[in-house]
């Protein structure tokens, strides 16, 4: 350990221990009305999102800790729970923006009384830096980027100190609402700066460890594999102020210990919790649960189109019909989300929208004999063992149904670490489940990711002309053009005719809380969002 | 786990007498008579079990999902609605398979090293050795988890990964049982008379090493199904739908704080007594292999 | 006499070299055979290719394997495990911070388990063959039948969730607590150091539970070592001199009996360790008990080679230094014993 680091932990101990006067001899139940403990089961790993190897629940400091230029609004569900809103992008850091005629200019002008968490004035110098490391770290975050046509650091531009310019290649309807995800995070690049090296140019040793950003939090301890502390930034200019001057976020790896732990009061909030407990403690009264189906994201059961029998369009409808839907949305979802079968026709572009399957055994045999599988076929069906709680009863339920027309499925349960190798990369899985969500609301940015050849999430292999074509028309297409509708309605025709991606649910993001717990918001990243959490 | 001083103890050698003396045993302990009894019945259940279960223990049923313990389900449904008591009684032959094939393993292959290494001395005593040292210096359970994730989750490897952590308790206790005796005199008897070295080792010293390896035996084999269980916990136990005892409680453990306690508490009962019923007879072995201890 | 056995001391750390070096190698293979490939996990959720590719490069996992090894040897001997990808820390570091947890955790259900299990053995040996030498066996045969992990989820369902005894399974102190200052890295010690009996309370209440489960788990092989070597001893010649002699029986027991009879009892102490160590692994999984068996279970399942290399080379060596201490332990209680034999 560094001289400095292990000051500086010290310093953060004492400190620690210097604001905590009463929370040391309360219990955590009785914890104080400004603290607000929440359990979940994912380790942080990172303070920095952009940095190599930063898991998805580190995402959460890019939200708590940091601001973007701008951001998607807020809108009250018909259950009265709070969600975001894709439909509507607000000011953040930027007070307004300019897009030119063409498409191919923004021009954000940033808001005079935005500082950062040591006082310092956020400047378009700090924008830009910000902006130009999430495209040259590489990884995740420059893909994401890259979503927006954001793939070069000439195209961002400081006019000003508060003007901000932006040139993209062509106009895209995804630009602004990429802007908004979590990636595009504004760091005060003068603290920054002073802890980057000539091998460490971005600073990213320093950003993993500590956070220099303007959010509603700053992060005030972190142990990694145990807890991680926000404290309030009573500086934030971006929103209104967070009610809670400190937020723990602690790591408990088993689902059951989270679910006692909310029910004896003794956390105020489980983030992302089972199905079932979601169902049973909503049913039992033991604690408010708020659900909300993940937006842009189906469950389904995928079909490898390198894998012979799955050539064939008819076996891959024959075990859409054989899919025992009830059965799975009962015990695997038990009734949480959306179900995506057994419409009577396809219907607009809602997405993600029904399809018109549901199980019927003989159709499913006539299809599977037409194809020349009369006897059927054994086909080795794998899962994501981090993602067991759902995907093993879903593929025994399924397993056992394919059984009866003949073909037979052994499960194969690969580690959560291996899975993205292959599925994703090597894309070698002949069937498989998945769980692939779109960050950006829009159906053919799902289809972008999902259907087209050589995108990451198509592990079905699947290539179809004129998916492809009809895709790349429309993705830069804003909603309001007269060929948008049309197109989307049309691929998602040929899709589910196509059935690479079986539909079965669309999943819900659930999380349970004590009643004091007020102002949880659901969010397309799937992380929890501290700001506007509030205890009565 | 056994560390009993029984290098000392001489092998009874009249079977008469050690079947008077299995008598005795039983007799004065009767709880080596209850392990043999609970070993009777795990092997019926083992042998005909799918054939006298009341359910079939992979048919699934939604309706009849996480229903409590009732005449016609024994001891309950699972979140599937599977029948608890026929896939308890039909994990015990899978169980019981790999209990069995993993400490026939460590045992051939830890006695054959260990003999080895105890009748040469020597650079083959040495790199043994040093071998043994090397997994001897992994906590059992980290070794296995390594090598089960390494080479994937699949029954045979389960097997593999229990035999290779157990493999040293044999091939130590070989080596020194084959060592102390490789100058007797009835080993160079056998030699003087023309005997092969190899024929020697297995005919006339390495049986001397028979008695006190069946407790080790019987212990590991409760061990061995522990181990598949723990591996079973984390992720890495044997492949669904299959029944096996150890991925049903890891499994169940999720319901019990829900309420629906059944699932893990009864496979986890039978484990427990599989487990018991084997270091019973371990322990009531030891007593029969070594009639020192009970004077 | 003195410098002789620092002699033997160094002779048998020298002894312990190529045991390591087994165990770098076995790691090593080991690690490298893990089916994920760390590469694509951590490029993220949405990753191409080409940003694998660069996350690959970046992890130096593009090299050849001897290479990789000659690599991880050389920064072994400077002293650098390497970085864990999945907590993002040193692996020193994080070691560092969880090996007292382990610790504290694994010695006090060891103390639990010896203050259990050598009187019940003892007990046992005096009154063999009756109803309390069988009960001691099957109450101790029994705990080491249970799973770890079930009896760890059975204590927490009883204690926590039922009778609300016990405090809530969420590692070494409450959110209320902030760790004591480290001096020993035990939550304990350093919290009575500090004179906070508030916090020591608390850190003891965190520690009751998995404490217990463990050492229900290694009950029975100290139980049976110590019954067995106690057998063996009160049958023996100068047991039966003293006897003789007219020593009062309480004598007899404790200061001859008992004294011979520690030395088995010892060894299998190392074996004991090992298998604690190993169980571990469940019960921090099922109390969230931030030590380095939860790290490696974690490491593993998400390919991080550098943490895995480094959790098992600590545990090698701590191996190492618990056997050398139980053979010095052996000069202590019996002179006679070498280190040789």
């Amino acid at each position: 350990m560094h001289r400095r680091e292990f000051l500086k932990s010290s310093a953060a101990v004492v400190l620690g221990a210097g604001l905590l006067p009463l929370a040391r001899v309360l219990p955590a139940a009785a914890a104080p009305a400004d603290t607000i403990v929440v359990a979940t089961g994912a380790t942080i790993n990172s303070l920095d999102l952009h940095r190599q190897g930063t898991n998805r629940a580190s995402y959460q400091v890019a939200v708590n800790a940091y601001d973007r230029l701008v951001k998607f609004g807020t809108k009250t569900m018909p259950d009265g729970s709070l969600s975001y809103d894709s439909s509507v992008i607000e000011p953040d850091l930027a007070e307004s923006w300019a897009v030119s005629d063409d498409g191919k200019t923004i021009t954000f002008k940033l808001r005079p009384n935005a500082v950062f968490a040591d006082g310092s004035p956020v400047t378009a110098q700090d924008v830009k830096w910000s902006l130009d490391r999430a495209v040259s770290l590489g990884g995740f975050p420059t893909t994401q980027m890259k979503a927006g046509l954001l793939e070069k650091r000439d195209q961002f531009e400081v006019v000003d100190d508060k003007t901000f310019k932006i040139t993209l290649p062509r106009s895209s309807k995804l630009t602004l609402p990429d802007l908004a995800v979590p990636v595009p995070f504004i760091i005060n690049s003068k603290v920054a700066k002073a802890h980057a090296t000539a091998e460490d140019p971005w600073a990213t040793e320093y950003l993993h460890r500590n956070t220099a950003g303007s959010g509603a939090f700053v992060v005030e301890r972190w142990e990694p594999g145990q807890q991680l502390v926000y404290a309030r930034n009573d500086k934030w200019t971006s929103g209104k102020l967070p009610q809670a001057k400190r937020v723990i976020m602690r790591e408990i790896p088993s689902a059951a210990t989270r679910r006692a732990l909310i029910e004896r009061g003794d956390v105020d909030l489980v983030f992302n919790i089972p199905s079932k407990d979601a169902k049973e403690l909503k049913e039992a009264g033991k604690a408010k649960v708020v659900s909300t189906p993940i937006e842009n994201c189906i469950n389904v059961l995928a079909l490898n189109e390198n894998f012979e029998p799955f050539k064939d369009k008819r076996v891959r409808q024959a075990i859409a019909y054989a899919v025992p839907y009830e059965a799975i949305f009962k015990t695997a979802a038990y009734e949480t989300g959306v179900p995506m079968w057994g419409a009577e026709k396809l219907e607009g572009i809602a997405w993600p929208q029904p399809s018109t399957y549901k199980q019927d055994l003989e159709k499913a045999k006539a299809l599977l004999a037409e194809a020349g599988y009369k006897d059927g076929f054994t086909v080795p069906f794998f899962i994501n063992l981090d993602l067991a709680s759902w995907m093993e009863p879903t593929a025994l339920l399924i397993q056992e149904s394919l059984a009866k027309i003949g073909i037979k499925a052994p499960i194969e349960k690969i580690p959560g670490a291996n899975w993205r190798t292959a599925a994703s990369v090597e894309k070698r899985l002949p069937m498989h489940l998945d769980d692939f969500g779109g960050w950006l609301n829009y159906p053919d940015y799902y289809f972008f990711w999902a259907y087209m050849p050589g995108t990451i999430f198509n592990s079905s292999n699947y290539n179809n002309p004129e998916v492809i074509k009809l895709v790349n028309e429309t993705l830069d297409l804003p909603v309001t053009d007269p060929a948008y509708a049309p197109n989307i309605k049309k691929v998602i025709d040929i899709v589910y005719d196509d059935v690479p991606r079986i539909p079965l649910w669309q999943p819900a993001l659930s999380s349970a809380m004590t009643p004091k717990i007020g102002g949880y918001e659901y969010w397309f990243h799937r992380q929890p969002d501290a700001r506007p959490l509030t205890k009565s | 786990m056994d560390g009993t001083p029984q290098t000392s103890a001489p092998a009874p050698r009249a079977s008469g007498g050690i079947g008077r003396h299995m008598l005795y045993v039983l007799r004065a302990n009767p709880m080596t008579l209850l392990a043999f009894v609970l070993l009777t019945l795990f092997l019926v259940a083992a042998v005909l079990g799918p054939a006298i279960v009341p359910h079939d223990p992979l048919a699934t049923n939604a309706v009849n999902a996480l229903k409590p313990p009732s005449l016609s389900h024994w001891f309950g449904t699972d979140d599937l609605g599977r029948d608890v008591f026929s896939r308890v009684v039909v994990a015990s032959r899978l169980d019981l398979a790999i209990a069995l094939s993993a400490v026939a393993l460590s045992f051939a292959a830890g006695s054959v090293l260990g003999s080895l290494a105890g009748f040469y001395g020597g650079w083959t005593d040495r790199i043994v050795s040093r071998v043994l040292d090397t997994l001897m210096a992994f906590p059992l359970f980290v070794l296995a988890m390594g090598i089960v994730a390494a080479l994937g989750n699949s029954v045979g490897n389960i097997v593999l990964a229990t035999a290779i952590v157990n493999l040293p308790f044999y091939a130590r206790l070989s080596r020194t049982e084959v060592n102390i005796r490789r100058e007797a005199g009835f080993v160079q008897a056998a030699r003087l008379s023309g005997h092969s070295d190899i024929s020697v080792l297995a005919t006339q010293i390495f049986p001397n090493a028979l008695p006190p390896m069946m407790v080790q035996i019987s212990l590991n084999l409760g061990w061995a199904i522990l181990n598949a269980a723990g591996l079973s916990f984390i992720g890495l136990g044997v492949r669904p739908p299959t029944p096996e005892w150890g991925i049903m409680v890891a499994e169940g453990a999720r319901f019990i704080v829900s309420g629906e306690w059944w699932l893990a508490l009864f496979p986890g009962a039978a484990l427990m007594l599989a487990v018991f019923t084997f270091n019973m007879l371990g322990d009531g072995l030891r007593d029969i292999v070594d009639p020192r201890q009970r004077s | 006499m003195t410098s002789s056995r620092g002699m033997i001391v160094l002779k048998r750390l020298a002894q312990a070299i190529p045991t390591l070096f087994g165990v770098i190698v076995v790691t090593f293979i080991l690690t490298r055979a893990l089916p994920g490939d760390p590469a694509a996990y951590f490029a993220g959720p949405a990753a191409t290719p080409e940003s694998i590719a660069q996350v690959r490069a970046a992890l130096g996992l593009d090299k050849p394997l001897a290479a990789q090894f000659l690599r991880y040897v050389q920064d072994l001997a400077t002293g650098d495990l390497g970085q864990s990808i999945s907590t993002g820390q040193t692996v020193l570091s994080d070691i560092v911070t969880r090996l007292p947890a382990s610790l504290e955790l694994t010695l006090s259900a060891l103390a639990l388990s010896v203050a259990i299990a050598v009187p019940l053995g003892i007990l046992a040996a005096t009154r063999q063959g009756t109803f309390i030498d069988h009960l001691c066996r099957v109450v101790v045969t029994a705990g080491v039948s249970l799973p770890v992990f079930f009896t760890g989820l059975a204590l927490v369902y009883v204690f926590y969730y039922q009778l609300g005894l016990a405090p809530a399974p969420i590692g070494r102190l409450d959110f209320a607590y902030i760790s004591p200052p480290p001096v020993t890295g035990f939550f304990v010690i350093d919290a009575l150091l500090a004179g906070d009996a508030e916090t020591a309370g608390a850190a003891f209440g965190q520690l009751v539970l998995p404490a217990v489960t463990l050492a229900i788990f290694t009950l029975a092989p100290l139980a049976r070592m110590t019954r067995a070597a106690m057998l063996q001893v009160l049958g023996s010649d100068f047991i039966r001199t003293a006897r003789a002699a007219g020593l009062s029986r309480r004598q007899v027991l404790f200061s001859y009996a008992f004294r011979n009879a520690l030395l088995p009892v010892i060894t299998t102490f190392g074996m004991v360790f090992s298998f604690a160590l190993g169980a571990n692994v469940l019960v921090e999984k099922v109390f969230a008990w931030p030590g380095i068996g939860s790290y490696a279970v974690e490491a593993l399942v998400v390919s991080d080679y550098a943490a895995v290399q480094g959790f098992v080379l600590v545990m090698a060596i701590l191996f190492v230094v618990v056997n050398l201490l139980i053979d010095l332990s052996y000069t202590l209680i019996d002179p006679r014993v070498g280190f040789d034999g």
